[in-house]
């Protein structure tokens, strides 16, 4: 099979090349691209990417399989690549470069810092612990579940042109994971925080989240629950 | 939270809101208006005419034309901060953005005010 990896050295590269691999790939079994990628560093072994738990629990290795970002250690090649065609392996798009398939999750970490990802509540804390109704709990389903591949964010057009000021699908996820939950009690200091122009408006609710996650959850919902929330303050 | 001096409304929230219900009154003048031509296929300038002295036609129309400006210019807006950024641009990023945003609003200005000339205007 063969592979073509985007390899890049900004310290050594004047700029990015697509490299195509011929990997053995059995026939009999249908790999992960995870599976590939390790065989074609097993030809090259300067091909640089992140990787860790392999079963797409860690988001290590998000990355763009044939134009669509996703998991490489969760992505079976048959259901991205037609049989006699290349597999074709970029960096997540919208963030820049470390090396070949690693970038620099600055920009997106920054963003999520903004949401302030953890609960707040001013009440004096009980002995043992904040207790919750299993429905309250129920809430916060499709939420907690991100595991901050960043797969969704660097496949949103409003995150490439704004980085710096949309907080993008999987930030905005996070941000609703605690407005939703009945223990924080800062929704209306965090809700101030989100009604510029850019911070959750810049979603035009394209879902091009929604079409990349690999855990299936749903960003731009979310995103529409914050502004039914903001809607229901402000109005 | 991010500032801005140049959108429309106080806050995104209510550019989001105000392109909302600017839509919602244009879409009902559209059909206002298509509807008109709809019940009367050979419409001449007389009753056409007739049609826009009615003070509530005026008043309508000039809702939609304020929709519409308020419409255009949050749409603009957002299309400037998108594609006229320093990441697209570099330095000179901001100085061309105020200009195209000057030249929308100008613009804009320029078709209200004219648009009222037509409505109540003699």
């Amino acid at each position: 099979m063969l592979v073509s990896i985007y390899r890049y050295n900004p310290e050594t590269d004047l700029k990015p090349a697509m490299v195509d691999i011929e990997v053995d790939v059995p026939a009999d079994r249908d790999l992960m691209v995870l599976d590939v990628l390790n065989l074609a560093k097993e030809k090259d072994t300067t091909i640089a990417y992140r990787r860790s738990c392999r079963e797409g629990v860690c988001g290590s290795d998000g990355m763009n399989i044939n134009g669509v970002n996703g998991l490489a250690c969760i992505t079976p090649i048959s259901s991205v690549v037609k049989p006699g065609k290349k597999l074709v392996l970029r960096p997540l798009p919208g963030l820049p470069v470390v090396r070949d398939l690693v970038v620099d999750m600055s920009m997106f970490y920054k963003q999520f810092e903004k949401v302030k990802p953890y609960l707040i509540n001013a009440t004096p804390a009980p002995a043992i612990e904040r207790l919750q109704s299993p429905e309250d709990r129920e809430k916060l389903d499709g939420l907690y579940e991100c595991i901050l591949c960043a797969c969704c964010t660097t496949s949103c057009p409003s995150f490439w042109w704004n980085p710096d000021k949309f907080i993008g699908p999987a930030g905005l996820l996070q941000a609703y994971r605690f407005l939703a939950d009945s223990r924080d009690t800062a929704a209306s200091e965090r809700l101030a925080g989100l009604e510029d122009p850019f911070s959750v408006f810049r979603c035009r609710g394209i879902m091009n989240c929604v079409a990349v996650c690999p855990k299936g959850l749903n960003p731009t919902r979310a995103i529409g629950h914050i502004r039914s929330m903001l809607i229901e303050q402000s109005v | 939270m991010v500032t801005s001096a140049t959108n429309f409304s106080r806050t995104g929230l209510s550019d989001w809101l105000v392109q909302r219900v600017s839509a919602v009154i244009l879409l009902a003048y559209s059909a206002f208006i298509f509807g008109i031509f709809l019940v009367n296929p050979d419409l001449d300038y007389a009753q056409w005419s007739t049609l826009f002295d009615s003070t509530a036609v005026r008043i309508f129309s000039l809702i939609s034309l304020l929709a519409l400006c308020g419409h255009a210019w949050i749409g603009m807006w957002t299309v400037a901060t998108d594609y006229l950024t320093s990441l697209q641009l570099g330095a000179s990023a901001t100085a061309v953005r105020l200009l195209f945003q000057i030249g929308c609003a100008l613009l804009i200005t320029v078709y209200l005010l004219w648009g009222i000339q037509i409505f109540w205007g003699s």
